[in-house]
């Protein structure tokens, strides 16, 4: 394009910045809009169809068979409640474990202690996922690690239990609660503790009515991930537990029920939109 | 420093005990390369360097590797124009479905994989297969940059936030049109946050692997590869090789960018210090 | 506009976003229904040895496959020019999915699978001019229901296998010879069951009621009408608690398992037998059919109706069947070939005696796998359960 050319366009973007947004987003929109909100609704629709009992193709029959299903066997409402729980149960225990650290990396580390854990908390993102999950079976097994360690004191644990996939999820999404932690604690302006200090709080007092409510908008930004990971994971639970969770039914059920995995997806999607809508609520979403 | 001596005592025990938790295991899949035996038992009888020669020499771990760099590539460069693109538009002007857009663009992550990568899957199939495209690379990094794109995005946001408007206005008085705007005024303010981003969206997708079984075809990224090996018993120990020289191939990177971008990259980067930041923080 | 109104606008705006969508999306999407069963596929030579000229050219060949069956993989890229690239798959519903992107030529299908995707059309009959192995199969794995349809050949037999009961003999009593020992409700090795985890397993369980309950009448395990087929989902349903692991087809996790010790008894292939036995140091276990029979299955190798490389696929058909392809997978995997000559070329010059190759009286009480379909095959009528029903009831059981 002539230069000319060039500030013709910018000027006509400069006189229309209703033109100039609708160029910016023309692209994003396309692709979240049209690639994967299209490629999820079609998905969802097929939860209406029904299949062919013996071929099991998808027949464009518009039926509620699919939800009736969902809602009279009981499985499907106890793998769910059992996901639900566990993803709750990961988030708590990671909160737990990633508060301590951030607090150290925000508050008192030196900043090139802090720059290396920093990166030491991020290097395990870089380990393989699956790789991790299955290093955690060989140490849940009967003849790993953990039973090693616990042998000479005469426990025993069974680890391919749901406590071992409790542990394992804690362990794989910890870094996705380390950070916003310590992003939100970092946040928070020194002069506000020394405020707290100045007006007879001590450190504990500091921390519960100052640092925690200020912090909890981070806390709920890392738990979304937490959340979401354990809701849809099926690769871990099939390596560690024998149990069923929402992830592995739809991932056994996919190519012959398709549409029942499909109405069986709404369930993390329904439950994750109403967390996702608390969360921002919370004002997680600024400290993403 | 205002926390008490105890208080700091048990934040350094703590953390160190997280710490522990986070690197045994990987300590553990250290040990494991060196395994003599195939099968992975405890404790450890015979060490030995024998696969990494094997991996060394294995052709599939090579393109499997390639792939991934390439679709990281592809998917980290497609989230950094999608999502500095967006950031823009949703920093600077007012207009209708502006929160929906934030919401939208976390969809992709915060929904579990297995629904996404079944859509895509399905989509690809029936649509995009008809139209020319098939399944390989650009599937594969349609499925990773779309939920990359919400990393680098907020990133970008929370960094133009901080950033004035003005300043582009006062660009414009003086001459530059939109471009030179972005390029001289802009970018320069955005960058550390956006190579953040990139960073971040690098390493998810890289070790995605969850909508990638839907969207890679008959393709093998690195972690696909991983997963298959995963179940033929033979070659387990070669997975281990593998893990610990990704592991240690992308310390150099995360280093030297964690150095430069100054934050955490997951989340918005170093933020200011003082009351008036905090109140400017404050506002929503 | 005030925030109200924006508000509702906004959400109507969505509204007929998504309404739009699905409009588009009621048109096209879903599955294409079968094609014809013709063996005519697009890029398929129309003579041997154009047919071998234009797999030179294709240069490639990938299949689904069961876990270790592709043998001699770098004997076949030389002599035809096409590299094989190997999928595994977990189940045949795996198999069926993955078939259905289109990214395969062709995949080794066990007779659940066989029959539905023969059904589809996704699978083309094969002409067997094109494969001159195909003469030595034996006669009796030939044209049965589960690799021909219409009288037409669908594929080419690959080899077939029964279902084992495997045990660590230092846990198990080394004279077990009967199923009691996973079904007893408190037998004293629950816990450490390992059950392959896929809705077929079903059919195990109706084997076993066939000679424990002959009240029941089953006479084919896949063939259960309402009273059978609640019979043995109470029995796997009794079972459950008492599995300490479901094996998903990843073999590597059983062979794991079994090493360790956290498994000790279950069902499995022979691959993993002869796994376990040649591992270093060997694990102590022994692999059986007990008295009441069992499930197994006979896999054809079947070409996708619109594989990108037939040529090769044709060439790899062939191929699987030869004698040196047939006496490697034979004892790599631990099952009866199906072209006898393969017999001369086993490393143990008793394998097919051992596996029974040519003993059609041993396999009476081997169920080869199939899709059990409404219609029970006798005087019944149509009131056998589906495969549908089959799969919805493993959910149910698997808890």
């Amino acid at each position: 394009m002539t230069d000319l050319g060039h500030r013709r366009l910018s000027t006509f973007f400069f006189r229309h910045p209703r033109a100039r947004l609708a160029a910016l987003l023309a692209v994003p929109v396309v692709w979240i809009v049209g690639v994967y909100l299209g490629s999820l609704v079609v998905l969802l629709l097929s939860a209406f169809w029904d299949t062919n009992p013996f071929t099991a193709e998808v027949v464009h029959e518009l039926t509620l068979d699919n939800f009736r299903t969902l809602f009279e066997r009981d499985v499907y409402r106890d793998v769910a409640w059992r996901t639900i729980r566990m993803a709750a149960l990961v988030t708590v225990a990671d909160a737990v474990l990633a508060f301590p650290i951030a607090y150290y990396m925000a508050r008192v580390a030196s900043p090139r202690t802090r720059n290396l854990l920093v990166v030491a908390v991020l290097m395990p993102l870089w380990a393989n996922y699956l790789v991790k999950a299955y290093a955690w079976r060989t140490m849940l097994s009967d003849g790993g690690v953990i039973n090693w360690a616990l042998g000479p004191l005469g426990l025993h644990f069974d680890g391919y239990s749901t406590v071992g996939l409790w542990l394992v999820f804690t362990y794989l999404w910890l870094p996705f609660m380390i950070l916003p932690i310590y992003a939100g604690l970092e946040r928070i302006p020194s002069s506000l503790y020394e405020a707290s200090a100045d007006l007879g709080g001590r450190s504990l007092e500091t921390f519960t009515r100052v640092v925690l409510p200020l912090a909890f908008p981070a806390v709920v930004a890392g738990s979304i991930f937490t959340f979401s990971l354990t809701l849809g994971d099926y690769i871990a639970p099939g390596l560690i537990t024998s149990e069923q969770f929402i992830g592995t039914v739809i991932y056994s059920i996919r190519g012959e029920a398709l549409p029942v995995a499909a109405a069986y997806s709404l369930v993390p999607i329904v439950v994750m939109i109403a967390y996702l809508l608390v969360a921002r609520r919370l004002r997680a979403f600024e400290s993403l | 420093m205002v926390e008490s001596q105890l208080s700091r005592v048990l934040l350094r025990a703590g953390a160190i005990l997280t710490l522990a938790f986070i690197y045994v295991p990987l300590i553990l899949i250290a040990l494991y390369a060196f395994n003599r035996n195939v099968t992975q038992g405890w404790p450890i009888e015979n060490y030995s360097t024998r696969w990494f020669s094997v991996a060394f020499h294995d052709e599939e771990v090579r393109e499997a590797l390639v792939l991934s760099i390439l679709a990281a590539l592809g998917a980290t460069a497609v989230a950094l124009v999608l999502g500095t693109v967006a950031s823009l538009a949703v920093s600077r002007y007012r207009f209708f479905g502006r929160d929906v857009i934030s919401f939208a663009v976390i969809l992709p992550i915060a929904l579990p994989g297995i629904i996404t990568g079944l859509a895509l899957q399905a989509t690809i199939v029936d649509v995009l297969g008809p139209l020319g495209v098939s399944f390989g690379l650009t599937t594969i990094i349609i499925g990773h940059a779309t939920f990359c794109v919400v990393v680098v995005y907020n990133n970008a946001v929370a960094r133009l936030r901080r950033t004035a408007g003005s300043l582009d206005e006062a660009s414009a008085d003086l001459g530059a049109d939109s471009w030179q705007t972005f390029r001289y005024v802009v970018f320069p303010q955005m960058r550390t946050a956006l190579l953040a981003g990139a960073l971040l969206a690098f390493a998810l997708s890289f070790d995605e692997v969850v909508v990638t079984i839907f969207t890679s075809g008959a393709e093998q990224t690195l972690p696909i590869w991983i997963f298959a090996t995963l179940s033929r018993p033979a070659e387990l120990p070669i997975v281990n090789v593998v893990a610990l020289f990704v592991i240690f191939a992308s310390i150099v990177p995360v280093y030297i960018a964690q150095r430069l971008a100054g934050g955490t990259g997951l989340t918005s980067d170093r933020p200011a210090r003082g009351t008036v930041a905090a109140a400017v923080e404050a506002e929503p | 506009m005030s925030a109200r109104k924006y508000r509702a606008a906004r959400w109507a705006a969505l509204g007929l976003l998504v309404a739009s969508l699905s409009v588009v999306a009621a048109g096209c999407g879903g599955g294409d229904d079968g094609g014809s069963a013709s063996t005519e596929i697009e890029g398929l030579g129309s003579s041997l040895e154009e047919i071998q000229e234009m797999a030179r050219e294709e240069g490639q060949v990938n299949v689904v496959q069961w876990a270790g069956y592709a043998q001699l993989t770098d004997e076949f890229k030389s002599a035809t020019g096409c590299t094989v690239n190997t999928k595994d798959g977990g189940s045949s519903d795996d198999m069926i999915s993955l078939l259905q992107t289109g990214e395969y030529d062709g995949v080794s299908a066990s007779g659940n699978a066989s029959v539905r995707l023969m059904t589809t059309g996704d699978v083309a009959p094969i002409n067997a001019d094109f494969i001159p192995n195909y003469a030595d199969v034996q006669e009796g794995i030939k044209d049965q229901e589960y690799n021909s349809l219409d009288g037409e050949p669908y594929g080419v037999p690959h080899g077939r296998g029964p279902n084992y009961l495997m045990f660590r003999t230092d846990v198990v009593p080394e004279e077990t010879d009967s199923w009691s020992v996973i079904w007893d409700e408190s037998g004293p090795y629950n816990g450490k069951l390992s059950i392959y985890d896929d809705s077929i397993f079903i059919a195990d369980a109706a084997v076993y009621l066939k000679a424990t309950q002959p009240e029941l009448g089953i006479e084919d395990p896949y063939e259960l009408d309402e009273e059978q087929f609640n019979a043995a989902v109470d029995l796997l349903k009794q079972q459950a608690p008492n599995v300490g692991e479901y094996w998903p087809g990843d073999v590597a996790k059983q062979i794991g398992s079994y090493t360790n010790g956290d498994s000790v008894v279950g069902t499995t292939w022979p691959y993993q037998y002869v796994q376990l036995t040649a591992a270093d140091p060997p694990v102590p276990v022994k692999a059986i059919k007990p008295k009441e029979g069992t499930t197994g299955w006979s896999d054809t190798w079947m070409i996708y109706s619109q594989a990108a490389n037939p040529n090769c696929m044709y060439l790899w058909m062939n191929h699987m069947i030869s004698p040196e392809a047939q006496a490697a997978v034979a004892e790599g995997f631990g099952e009866a070939p199906v072209n006898l000559k393969a017999c001369d070329l086993t490393k143990n010059p008793n394998h097919c005696a051992e596996y029974h190759a040519d003993d059609e009286s041993w396999w009476e009480d081997v169920y080869y796998w199939t899709t059990p379909t409404a219609d029970c095959g006798d005087d019944r009528g149509e009131v056998c359960k589906t495969q549908e029903d089959w799969e919805a009831a493993w959910t149910e059981i698997r808890g």
